[in-house]
């Protein structure tokens, strides 16, 4: 069968958009934490869902949601590329040894037991927006999309181990950030 | 166990993905450590305000009808080209007619299309406010909502003390015929349990199967089918079947 009539089915369509629609907002969200743009990010999830009615014959599993996050996620590095290669837009990646940096070294200071200050949406939500690569990804897969360690190991291609060390520098990071706008003058 | 270790192992102990041995390790680690303790209560405080936050993003309503229009358009009528295959599975049919090959064949038929449309009824569902029809985390006030709905009592049975928190129960339409689901969490994965009345009275064991990346659990006990659907892990899903099943052998329905 030729790959247009493929695509053309309207049986095919329609389970597609039974199954798929359904996490547009979940796949907006995560693009939109990804790239930290609001047209960026519907460009990317439009050719999410495009790449993934092409694929959809061969979809087997996992759960639907992993999948097309699977997918939009390699949309949006393919988008980091693009920025990459322009000479204005900045990257925001870190090296590689940023990773193997022992957690200890982020916050010597922090008080453990300090009481955590009742941020609002808006303020949480940037500071989530301001933690770097790749532990944001981690971060939000985790916090936001409430997918399991296995899901987001398969999601961003990595070891289940790893997926751990960058939520545990993600959280303390972003634990860091909590308590530093505190200190800010309002 | 280390405060290293400790330091990773307690974000999974806050995300509940530690086995029963790491549990109790970190466990007694935090214990006599009163620096990973407080660790610990901090991490679990921003979790839970990060859960409370409202920080996500509804998709532009000029995406959702630029990827609609993407798509090959649905035919409301069924198209020339299926009622012709229609004749002709027709006149396959005629010749094997008798040979007790075309029961078989047509019940298996029957059983994907129902499930198929079992997934899609669960799908509907978890579109904003489809959830329920009748919220309560109470069996006795869930069951007796069915009564003169539906032509058979679906069971209600409350599982919270078992890790699946009774949210409701819905009336929904599969095989064009109202059908009762009843509404659990577990985590933030809901599951639709559905309950239809069958026939045969014969006990069917649970099968575990997968469809467009959900598992469908399904059952049949005392005439009536049950198909129990979810995002939850096959295993998981299992482990609320067998729930279901042992509760309502032993008889503690609403």
């Amino acid at each position: 069968m030729p790959v247009k009539a493929a695509n053309d089915d309207p049986e095919k369509a329609r389970r597609f958009r039974d199954a798929a629609l359904p996490y547009l907002d979940d796949a907006y969200t995560l693009a939109r934490y990804l790239l930290r743009d609001a047209t960026d990010a519907e460009d990317a999830v439009q050719e999410c869902y495009l790449r993934a009615l092409k694929h959809f014959d061969t979809y087997r599993g996992p759960a639907m949601k992993p999948w097309l996050f699977a997918i939009l996620r390699n949309v949006c590095r393919a988008e980091f590329a693009r920025r990459a290669s322009s000479p204005t837009a900045p990257i925001d990646d870190v090296p590689e040894e940023a990773e193997q940096t022992p957690l200890w070294h982020d916050a010597p200071q922090t008080p453990e037991a300090q009481m955590l200050h009742q941020w609002d949406s808006t303020t949480i939500h940037r500071l989530v927006a301001a933690l770097a690569e790749p532990f944001r990804e981690t971060f939000v897969l985790r916090e936001i999309h409430d997918l399991s360690y296995r899901e987001i190991a398969d999601v961003v291609g990595a070891p289940v181990g790893t997926v751990m060390s960058r939520l545990a520098r993600a959280r303390a990071m972003l634990r860091s950030a909590w308590m530093a706008e505190e200190e800010l003058p309002k | 166990m280390t405060c290293d270790e400790s330091e990773i192992l307690l974000h999974a102990l806050i995300d509940d993905e530690l086995d029963a041995g790491n549990t109790r390790a970190v466990e007694e680690h935090v214990a006599g450590c009163p620096r990973c303790a407080a660790q610990l209560q901090s991490y679990r405080a921003m979790s839970k305000m990060i859960a409370g936050a409202d920080l996500r993003y509804r998709a532009p309503l000029g995406l959702r009808q630029r990827i609609e229009a993407s798509l090959p358009q649905p035919t409301q009528a069924p198209s020339r080209r299926a009622v012709l295959r229609g004749f002709a599975m027709g006149s396959a049919v005629s010749a094997i007619a008798a040979t007790g090959l075309v029961a078989i064949v047509l019940r298996s038929d029957d059983e994907a299309r129902i499930q198929s449309e079992v997934v899609s009824a669960h799908l509907r569902s978890l579109q904003a406010g489809h959830l329920t029809d009748v919220i309560s985390t109470d069996q006795h006030t869930v069951k007796p909502w069915f009564n003169g709905k539906l032509d058979v009592a679906p069971p209600v049975v409350d599982l919270t003390a078992q890790g699946f928190t009774l949210i409701g129960g819905r009336l929904d339409y599969v095989d064009a015929r109202p059908i009762g689901a009843i509404v659990y969490r577990r985590r933030a994965h809901v599951i639709n349990l559905f309950v239809a009345q069958t026939a045969s009275t014969e006990r069917r064991a649970a099968k575990i199967e997968t469809l467009q990346g959900f598992n469908i659990r399904r059952w049949s006990e005392r005439g009536l089918n049950y198909w129990a659907v979810s995002d939850l892990a096959a295993d998981e899903l299992a482990e609320f079947g067998e729930k279901f099943e042992a509760a309502m052998r032993s008889g503690t329905t609403g």
